[in-house]
């Protein structure tokens, strides 16, 4: 089905089913229960799972296919949101032409930084692209204030011109459905909120993610993943492995500044924090954690980062105070003592450990977590198939590209 | 006049001489071997005519047009193929996908944003490659992941990655370096196969001087920069230069 064989187009429908029934899902617990401080499931969260979702996958087409290894790509969400919130103050709050604005601008940038960047492989790319994004986040403070408004960020001010905002809404919208509105459903003490900007955002990444597989699975995908095991053989299999690589860093930045425009339309703001190398970092490390170079991984990764952001910073000694509460006094004090590190600003310690762990135990990522989880399912499943031969001595069949 | 032409050509590293004013033509539809000690150059002078090196001085004319100061990739794409002394090949990739890289290149050039069609719908292209593959006894390990073929293995995806192609110039360096003698025997019989099947000119370096006379028709001796004759194999095993250069090799 649509152009996807079978398996992809499991794949596609599974992930669809997820995305549109998230509110549901991501709120399993009653809103008065204890456990509700473990829901995602408000618009806020899910729309940043789904965003950063876009982020990783096309994050993943440039790293996961071809290797190159952007340590600059929040530049290019920057951009976008930029970009955006540009759109808002001259025409109005409809996110339609901030969207296409923001995948524009952030493609012509990103042509410009991969053309130069990709000069050089390895360490030296990255280094190049971290400082180009370096450089954009500096000037967005600095010297281009007049574009960026510096610290205060973009937004968008009554006194703009805003040309065809006639009498339409002041938040952003999509031809007057506005991305704030949402529709809250109560069954007995759950409550599940379906979110007009979520369902807007969520309608890209299922876009973006389809593409993605196509891509994935086409010949331009299959010279990406050449580039990256020899560029050598390429060369000399008469293929020019730059427009390759410029046309992979291209889409990617294009992805980004997606993220980047969707960002601005769920909320009308654009700061230079966006640029920053942490911004930069935490998209690397959404694809490795979710597993680089698979399809499902990257946004796997920038959900399981975001739920934990969200869930790990919201903690704090009260709350931890009353889960230990059963314990002795001495011993409750000290647990939370120990824990205490570990939450609200604390999350990036938490993420730094898991990501070690991932990094150690499951170098695939959680898609190779989940791998073996099958494979172990299936083999209690069966009795254990004896007498194969040595298997160690006989070439392996390859498996599948990107589960 | 040959297919190859190489008139006139140094190269130097520094203040080495790699090469000095080498000359060699090279016919269509022949095996044309270059021997010579180590050092000799054979290597460099191959590097000069697939575009990984730039001669200092001189021309190297394909077909009648000159390579120099052209990309590998454009070399390829007129003609010349490159057999690596360790087999170069997409070793992240299967077997057949390493197959249909080449045969798509060749298909649609340096360069093509085919982003939105699936591999699956290639028809044409995978019938080649599983055709290429069948004819190099390889069919039956198509989706293996070609990083773990045994090294054989290797260099014959590596020569049919080359041959399907079609190249009207193969070049091989050393291809049996390393190879146990039965491998050695299997690569002469590939290359011979090939020879016989197709038109093709075959531009092979190598040291085993059994590879040499089981398959060349020319031999060129290169020595220290410079060739020192360039005859058949019945003539260049008495010559008494050879002997000299190979002094204490097997010859
Ligand atoms: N890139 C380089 N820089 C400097 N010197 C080089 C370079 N490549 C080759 N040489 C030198 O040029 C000379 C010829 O080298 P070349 O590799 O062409 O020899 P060869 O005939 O292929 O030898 P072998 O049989 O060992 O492969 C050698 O002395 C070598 O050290
Ligand atoms: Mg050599």
């Amino acid at each position: 089905m649509f152009g996807l064989d079978k398996k992809d187009t499991t794949l596609l429908i599974v992930v669809t089913a997820l995305v549109v029934l998230a509110p549901f899902i991501l709120n399993p617990f009653p809103a008065d229960s204890a456990l509700a401080q473990f829901n995602a499931g408000y618009p806020d969260l899910m729309q940043r799972f789904v965003i950063f979702g876009i982020f990783a996958i096309g994050f993943n087409l440039l790293f996961g296919l071809t290797g190159y290894l952007s340590f600059g790509h929040a530049a290019f969400l920057g951009v976008g949101s930029y970009a955006a919130v540009w759109m808002f103050k001259l025409l109005s709050y409809n996110v339609v032409p901030a969207i296409v604005l923001a995948v524009i601008v952030a493609g012509l940038f990103s042509v410009l930084i991969g053309y130069v960047s990709l000069r050089r492989s390895g360490i030296y790319f990255s280094i190049l692209t971290l400082a180009f994004a370096q450089m954009s986040y500096n000037l967005a403070y600095s010297v281009l204030t007049p574009i960026t408004n510096g610290e205060t960020g973009l937004q968008v001010y009554s006194n703009d011109p805003q040309i065809l905002k006639g009498d339409g809404p002041d938040v952003t919208h999509l031809f007057g459905l506005e991305m704030g509105s949402a529709y809250t459903l109560d069954i007995g003490p759950w409550s599940f909120v379906f979110s007009a900007g979520y369902y807007f955002c969520a309608i890209f990444m299922l876009v973006a993610f389809y593409l993605a597989i196509r891509i994935f699975r086409s010949p331009f995908g299959l010279m990406l993943r050449a580039v990256k095991s020899n560029q050598q053989r390429m060369a000399y299999t008469g293929l020019n492995t730059r427009p390759y690589t410029l046309a992979a860093f291209v889409i990617s930045g294009m992805y980004a500044g997606l993220a980047g425009g969707l960002m601005a339309a769920m909320d009308p703001l654009a700061g230079a924090e966006r640029m920053q190398w942490t911004a930069s970092g935490e998209v690397v490390l959404m694809t490795i954690l979710g597993g680089a170079g698979t399809l499902i991984g990257p946004v796997l990764g920038a959900g399981f980062i975001k739920y934990f952001e969200n869930i790990f910073s919201k903690i704090n000694d009260s709350v931890l105070h009353q889960w230990f509460s059963f314990m002795p006094d001495g011993m409750e004090d000290f647990m939370v003592f120990i824990v205490h590190p570990f939450i609200g600003k604390g999350w990036h310690l938490t993420l730094g450990i898991l990501f070690m762990l991932v990094v150690i135990f499951l170098p695939g990522g959680l898609v190779e977590g989940g791998q073996r989880i099958a494979a172990w399912l299936r083999g209690r499943g069966k009795k254990p198939a004896g007498g194969s031969g040595d298997p160690e001595h006989h070439p392996k069949p390859a498996p599948h590209v990107a589960e | 006049m040959g297919i190859l032409e190489v008139k006139n050509v140094s190269k130097n590293f520094g203040g080495l001489k790699a090469l000095s004013d080498v000359n060699l033509s090279v016919r269509e539809n022949t095996v044309h071997a270059i021997i010579g000690p180590n050092g000799a150059g054979k290597s460099t002078l191959l590097n000069c005519l697939v575009g990984k090196l730039i001669p200092d001085t001189g021309s190297v004319m394909f077909d009648g047009q000159s390579v120099l100061g052209r990309h590998p990739y454009e070399i390829n794409q007129m003609g010349i193929s490159r057999v690596f002394q360790t087999p170069e090949i997409f070793g992240d990739l299967t077997v057949l996908e390493n197959m249909m890289i080449p045969i798509l290149a060749k298909r649609d050039g340096t360069f093509e944003l085919n982003a939105l069609t699936s591999i699956g719908s290639q028809k044409d292209v995978i019938e080649r490659a599983e055709h290429m593959l069948e004819e190099m006894s390889m069919a039956d390990k198509r989706h293996f992941h070609s990083g773990s073929l045994s090294r054989g293995d290797k260099r014959r995806l590596e020569i049919a990655m080359c041959l399907s192609q079609e190249p009207r110039l193969l070049l091989l360096d050393e291809p049996t370096a390393g190879m146990a003698r039965a491998d050695t025997n299997n690569t002469i019989d590939l290359l011979k196969q090939i020879k016989e099947e197709r038109d093709i000119t075959i531009a092979i370096i190598e040291h085993d001087m059994h590879v040499v006379f089981s398959l060349a028709e020319r031999i060129t001796v290169l020595a220290q920069g410079t060739p020192l004759v360039e005859d058949t194999p019945e003539n260049i095993k008495g010559h008494p230069k050879v002997r000299e250069a190979y002094l204490g090799e097997s010859a």
